[in-house]
C-alpha cells in the first residue's frame, strides 16, 4: 500500500465540520448499505424466496408442474417410507464421511510432503490441483472407462497377466458407492492440499524451530505442533469439502447414473429424478427441503464460529 | 524448515528419495485421467480396444478433434462443440466479471462500513453458498420467464451471477478484513468518499483475491451444466450441454476418440486457467480466504 | 441469432400482433422441435421430418437433447414449459400427453385431423391416446414393438445354435454361446432397459391378459402371484446371460455389441432395428429378429408421438399445422419407420418395401388388435403414470442388481407400490 494514493495525503480534500452531518455526508452513510442492496434484495428473493417457495411446494400434491393443492405433510411421511430415500441418505452418509475424511487425510499428507523444498514443486502442485479446474461432466466419461471392468483398469491389469485381478466396483452394487469416492476424491484432494499448503506456509518458522532445538523429531514436531496450528484451515476445509459432498450431482450422474439400480443414489439425485423425471414435485420439494436440512445443520456452526471470531478479532 | 531431512545420512537419502516416490505417484494418480483422454483423442477408433487405455497411439492422428470441434453430431446438428464453445465465452465472461465486481463492493462495504446488522447481511448472503441448485431450478425457470429472459444467454448470466455473489462476497469480505482498518479511518476523517477509499485503496491491494474470485467463478461456471441444460435452447447451450449431447449421442460404433476430443475442447479453457494461474490462485487463496 | 435479443418474449409477440394484423395467408414460420432422437438411425429417421417440414418453406429449429431414455429432455420441457416459453412440438408418449393437457399448455390439431380422416385412419387404440378430453393435441410417429430378440446369425451359427423359441432354450444355448466365447445376451443395466427385458418377461409367463392385471389395473393379487414371482425369479438368472460391463451402458451401445459380433441377442423392442439399418445390415440375413420367446402372438407397443404446445403466432401456429400433417403423410411414415425400425402409425400404408421384420410386426399389431392382445409399454410410460412407473422402475431395477433381495420380497414391494398409487 503507497500512503501516497491515500486522500489522507492530498491537499484539498474537503473535510467534514464536526457537528450535524451535511446531506453529502450523510449520503456516504447509507452509500454502503446502498451498494449492498441489490445483493441482499436477490438473496432475499433468489435464495430465501425460493426456499419457501419449494417449501410450499413440498406441502402440496403437485405432480408434473406446480400445483397448489395442498395435503399438509403426507409427502414428507411418503420420503420416510421410501427405501430408496433412505438409500440415498445412507449413501450420503457414506460418501460424504469417506469422502472428507480421505480427502483432508491424502490433502494434509501431500501438502506436507510438498513442503519439503521439493524441486519441481510448482508442477507437481499443478498436477494435484488441476482436477478441481474439471467437471465431472468432462471426466465422466474418462472415469466410467477406467472404473468399467470389461474396459478399463481390470481389463488392463487382467492383459498384464494378473487373470485373477478384479476391480469391479462400478457393477457391485454394495460397493459403487464407493468408486463415487475414489472420483470426488481424485477431484477435490489437490484443492485441499492447496489449502493446506498454504496454511503450512503460513506457520512462524520460530515455533518450528523452537522444537527443533528441543530435539524433537520430526514426525512428532508435524504432530504436536504443525497440524495443531491448521485447525482453522481444516474447518474451512471440512466445510468446503461437505458441500461438495452436499451437492454432488454430475458426478453422480456422468460415473454411475445412480445404478446399479438405485445402489448409488444420493439426496441430490434422489430430487432431480423425482422432481424432473417422474413427475413428483411435491415428494421432489419434500426431499429438497430435508437436504436443505443437512446444509443448515453444517452451516449454523459455521457460521456461529465465524462471526464469533470476528468479533473477537 | 531448511536442512531439515538433508542430513547427508543414507538413512535421510532413502527418506528423501521416497519422499519424491511418493509425490511422483500421487502425481500419476492425478494425471491418469487425463492422460487416457489426451492418449485416446489422439488414437484412430480402431486402436481403441479393452485394456489399452494407457498404451500410446501408433498412427496418432488430429481427425477426432476436428471432428469434435466442428462435425460431430448430435441428433441433426453436425457441428461439433465448436459454436457451442463460444456460446459457453458469451455467457462466462459477463457472469465472472459482474458476479467478481459486485463481490468486491459487498466485501468492501461489509468490512469496512460496518453497520449495524453488516454481519447478519452478510450471513445471510453466505447461504447462498450452500443452497442445493436443483432446488431453484422450477423458481428459476418461472422467474426466468416472468423476466422475459428464458433460454437466453442474458437469463443464463443473470443465473450465474445471482448464484455467484455468495461465493465472491465471501471471498471478498475475508480478504478486507485482513486489511488494516487503520488506514481506512485516516482516509474517511480526511472526507474520502465510499468509492474513493474502494478505488484508491481496497483495490490496488486486491489483485491476489481478484484472481482467486475470478478463476473460482470462472471454474464453476465453465464447468456448469445443470442450468445449462435446464435454461438454454438449442442455440444457447452453453459447451457442457454440447459435450453432454455429444457423449450420449452414438452412431452405431462409438467414437471414444471423438467423445474424449470434445472432453478435452470443453475442459481446455479451465485447464488453462489453472495451469498459468494456479500459482496466483494458491497465493490469493493464502492470502485471506484461508483464515477460519 | 435471436437469442442475444434481451427480451424475446416481447418480441415475439409484438412480431406476433404486427403480423396478425396484416395479413393471414399462409406464412413461412418455425418449429422448434424437443426430441431424444439422438442416435445414428433416430437422427437420420427425423431429419426425413425436417426435410419435409423445409420443402413446405417453414424453418425446423431442431432441439435435441441426448441422454436418459429423454430424461433430460423432460427436465428441459418442464423448464421451458414453467418459464413460459416452451417449444412449439415436443416428443411427448403416452399418458404424459393427458398430464399436459389438464395443465392446458397444449394446441389444439382438430383442424389438420379432419382434414387428414385421423379417426378413420388411425387405430382407435392410437387415436385414444393423441386426445386430450375429445381434441387431437398430439399427432402419433410410429409403433415401436417392445417384445422382440435380435439375434446375429453368425454368432449363432459359431456356436451352433439355433435362435430360442423357449427361455429353457435360451439358458441352454447361452451356456453354449459362453463356451463359444461369446456374451449370449447384450443388456445396457439402466433402470428402464431392465424394465424393457423384464416386461417382455412378464408378457411370456403371463400372457396379455395377466399383463393387463398387473402392468395397467395395478392390481394387487396379481402382482404378488406366482406367476410374477416366476418372471422375477426368470428375470434374475438372465443375469448369468449378460456381460459384467453391462451397468450405465446404452442400449445402441448393446446392440452394437450383437452387429459386432460380440454378442449373441439383446431384448429390445424395434428401435434396435434402426442400430442395424444404420450400420447397412440386412434384415433376415445380417440379423435376425423374433418375438421374445412365449410372445408370438402378443403384441407390447410404445407409440411415438409429438405433442403440440399452443402457440399464438399465425406463422408458428402454420408451422404446427404443417408438421402434424406432414407426419401423417405416407411419405414421412414409410421413409421415417424405415429408418426408426417401427411401423406405421397407419396402418393402410403398402409395407411390400419394409423388410421382413417390419412386416412381421405389422401383421402381428393386427392380429394383436383383433385377438385383444395388444398391449402398453410399462417401460416406456404407455402403460401407467409416471411416479408409479418411477416406483416400479425402482423395485424392478433394484431386484435385477441386488444379491439379497428375493423374488418374493420383489413382488410383495410391487404390491405395495401399486397399492400406493391407490
Amino acid at each position: 500500500m503507497k500512503p501516497a494514493s491515500t486522500p489522507a495525503a492530498r491537499p484539498g480534500v474537503i473535510v467534514p465540520r464536526a457537528g450535524r452531518p451535511s446531506p453529502a455526508a450523510r449520503f456516504q452513510d447509507w452509500l454502503p448499505r446502498l451498494v449492498l442492496s441489490p445483493s441482499i434484495a436477490i438473496s432475499l428473493f433468489f435464495v430465501y424466496g425460493f426456499m419457501l417457495w419449494t417449501f410450499i411446494l413440498s406441502l402440496t400434491s403437485s405432480r408434473m408442474l406446480p400445483s397448489y393443492e395442498f395435503v399438509g405433510f403426507a409427502q414428507y411421511a411418503r420420503l420416510m417410507t421410501s427405501d430408496r430415500w433412505w438409500v440415498a441418505s445412507t449413501n450420503l452418509v457414506v460418501f460424504g464421511g469417506l469422502f472428507v475424511a480421505i480427502c483432508l487425510v491424502l490433502g494434509l499428507l501431500l501438502a506436507i510432503l510438498l513442503d519439503q523444498r521439493i524441486r519441481q514443486e510448482g508442477a507437481l502442485r499443478t498436477l494435484y490441483l488441476y482436477p478441481m479446474a474439471l467437471s465431472f461432466i468432462v471426466t465422466g466419461v474418462v472415469w466410467k472407462w477406467l472404473l468399467n471392468p470389461g474396459l478399463g483398469i481390470q481389463a488392463m491389469v487382467r492383459g498384464w497377466g494378473f487373470e485373477n485381478f478384479r476391480f469391479d466396483w462400478l457393477v457391485d452394487p454394495d460397493m459403487a458407492v464407493y468408486t463415487l469416492v475414489i472420483a470426488a476424491v481424485w477431484q477435490a484432494s489437490g484443492f485441499v492440499m492447496a489449502l493446506f499448503l498454504a496454511g503450512l506456509r503460513g506457520i512462524d518458522d520460530s515455533i518450528l524451530k523452537a522444537a527443533q532445538l528441543d530435539g524433537a523429531s520430526l514426525p512428532r514436531i508435524y504432530w504436536r505442533v504443525v497440524i495443531p496450528c491448521l485447525r482453522p484451515v481444516v474447518f474451512s476445509a471440512v466445510m468446503i469439502l461437505s458441500h461438495i459432498a452436499i451437492k454432488s450431482f454430475d458426478l453422480v450422474v456422468a460415473l454411475t447414473g445412480g445404478g446399479p439400480g438405485y445402489a448409488s443414489d444420493l439426496p441430490a439425485t434422489f430430487m432431480y429424478a423425482h422432481a424432473f423425471t417422474r413427475a413428483q414435485i411435491g415428494l421432489g420439494s419434500a426431499s429438497a427441503m430435508l437436504m436443505l436440512g443437512g446444509v443448515l445443520a453444517i452451516l449454523v456452526p459455521y457460521l456461529y464460529s465465524e462471526l464469533r471470531s470476528r468479533r473477537h478479532g | 524448515m531448511d536442512n531439515v531431512i538433508r542430513r547427508r545420512t543414507i538413512g535421510a537419502r532413502v527418506a528423501r528419495f521416497s519422499l519424491y516416490a511418493v509425490l511422483i505417484l500421487a502425481a500419476l494418480f492425478y494425471l491418469m485421467p487425463l492422460v487416457v483422454m489426451l492418449i485416446t483423442s489422439v488414437k484412430p477408433l480402431e486402436e481403441i480396444t479393452p485394456g489399452t487405455l494407457l498404451s500410446l497411439p501408433r498412427e496418432p492422428t488430429l481427425a477426432p478433434w476436428v471432428k469434435a470441434w466442428g462435425e460431430a453430431c448430435t441428433g441433426m446438428r453436425c457441428e461439433g462443440v465448436g459454436g457451442y464453445f463460444y456460446n459457453s465465452i458469451a455467457i462466462v465472461v459477463p457472469a465472472v466479471l459482474i458476479s467478481t465486481a459486485i463481490g468486491a463492493l459487498n466485501g468492501y462495504a461489509l468490512t469496512k462500513w460496518r453497520f449495524k446488522g453488516s454481519e447478519l447481511v452478510f450471513a445471510l448472503m453466505l447461504f447462498g453458498c450452500f443452497i442445493p441448485f436443483q432446488v431453484v431450478l422450477l423458481p428459476m425457470a418461472q422467474t426466468l420467464g416472468w423476466l422475459g429472459l428464458s433460454s437466453s444467454r442474458a437469463g443464463l448470466i443473470l443465473v450465474h451471477v445471482v448464484f455467484g455473489i455468495a461465493f465472491t462476497t465471501l471471498f471478498f469480505r475475508n480478504f478486507y478484513v485482513a486489511v488494516p482498518t487503520e488506514l481506512i479511518s485516516a482516509a474517511k476523517l480526511d472526507g474520502a468518499g465510499f468509492f474513493r477509499i474502494f478505488w484508491r485503496i481496497l483495490l490496488p491491494v486486491s489483485a491476489p483475491i481478484v484472481v482467486v474470485s475470478v478463476i473460482w467463478q470462472f471454474t464453476q461456471i465453465w464447468n456448469d451444466f445443470l442450468f445449462g441444460v435446464a435454461f438454454s435452447a438449442h442455440d444457447t447451450q452453453p459447451v457442457t450441454v454440447a459435450l453432454n449431447n455429444l457423449v450420449n449421442t452414438s452412431t452405431g460404433a462409438k467414437e471414444y476418440n471423438v467423445d474424449m476430443a470434445a472432453a478435452m475442447i470443453a475442459a481446455l479453457p479451465t485447464l488453462v486457467v489453472y495451469v498459468l494461474a494456479g500459482k496466483y490462485f494458491v497465493r490469493g487463496l493464502t492470502a485471506g480466504s484461508v483464515k477460519g | 441469432m435471436h437469442a442475444l435479443t434481451p427480451f424475446p418474449l416481447f418480441r415475439k409477440t409484438l412480431l406476433g400482433l404486427t403480423v396478425a394484423a396484416a395479413m393471414s395467408t399462409a406464412q413461412a414460420g418455425e418449429v422448434e422441435v424437443l426430441h431424444w432422437w439422438t442416435s445414428g438411425g433416430e437422427a437420420q429417421a427425423v431429419g426425413v421430418l425436417k426435410d419435409l417440414v423445409e420443402a413446405e418453406g417453414h424453418s425446423w429449429e431442431d432441439f435435441a437433447v441426448a441422454g436418459g431414455a429423454g430424461d433430460s429432455a423432460m427436465t428441459v420441457l418442464k423448464s421451458r414449459a414453467m418459464s413460459g416459453n416452451p417449444p412449439s412440438a415436443a416428443q411427448i408418449n403416452g399418458p404424459e400427453i393427458q398430464e399436459w393437457g389438464e395443465l392446458g399448455l397444449l394446441g389444439n390439431l382438430d383442424e389438420v385431423a379432419e382434414q387428414g380422416d385421423w379417426d378413420e385412419l388411425l387405430p382407435d387404440v392410437i387415436a385414444d391416446m393423441m386426445r386430450y378430453e375429445g381434441n387431437y393435441v398430439a399427432v402419433p410417429v410410429n409403433v415401436h414393438r417392445v417384445n422382440w430378440l435380435w439375434a446375429n446369425p453368425e454368432v449363432l451359427e459359431d456356436a451352433g445354435v439355433e435362435l430360442p423359441t423357449s427361455w429353457d432354450e435360451m439358458f441352454d444355448i447361452g451356456e453354449q454361446l459362453r463356451e463359444a466365447g461369446y456374451v449370449p445376451l447384450a443388456h445396457g443395466g439402466q433402470p428402464w432397459q431392465d424394465a424393457t427385458v423384464f416386461e417382455s418377461l412378464v408378457l411370456s409367463l403371463g400372457g396379455s391378459d395377466f399383463y393387463r392385471k398387473a402392468f395397467v389395473d395395478l392390481d394387487v393379487e396379481t402382482l404378488e402371484s406366482d406367476t410374477m414371482i416366476e418372471a422375477l425369479q426368470t428375470f434374475k438368472r438372465l443375469r448369468d446371460l449378460m456381460d459384467e460391463g453391462m451397468p450405465g451402458r446404452d442400449w445402441n451401445l448393446a446392440t452394437s455389441m450383437v452387429i459386432n459380433g460380440d454378442a449373441a441377442m439383446q431384448l429390445m423392442g424395434d428401435w434396435a432395428k434402426g442400430e442395424f439399418i444404420a450400420a447397412g445390415l440386412e434384415a433376415g440375413e445380417d440379423y435376425v429378429c423374433s418375438p421374445v420367446p412365449g410372445t408370438e402372438s402378443d403384441f407390447i407397443f410404445n407409440i411415438d408421438s409429438f405433442a403440440m404446445f399452443r402457440v399464438t403466432e399465425p406463422e408458428a401456429q402454420e408451422a404446427q399445422q404443417t408438421l402434424a400433417r406432414l407426419v401423417l403423410e405416407p411419405e414421412f411414415q414409410e421413409a421415417f419407420n424405415k429408418v426408426k425400425g417401427s411401423i406405421p402409425a397407419r396402418p393402410d400404408l403398402d409395407m411390400s418395401e419394409f423388410d421382413s421384420c417390419a412386416q412381421q410386426s405389422l401383421e402381428d399389431f393386427e392380429q394383436a388388435r383383433d385377438g385383444d392382445t395388444l398391449v402398453p409399454s410399462m417401460a416406456h410410460r404407455m402403460a401407467m403414470n409416471s411416479d408409479v412407473q418411477g416406483a416400479f422402475f425402482d423395485i424392478i431395477t433394484n431386484y435385477f442388481n441386488s444379491a439379497e433381495m428375493t423374488a418374493e420380497q420383489a413382488a410383495e414391494r410391487l404390491a405395495r407400490a401399486a397399492e400406493a398409487a391407490g
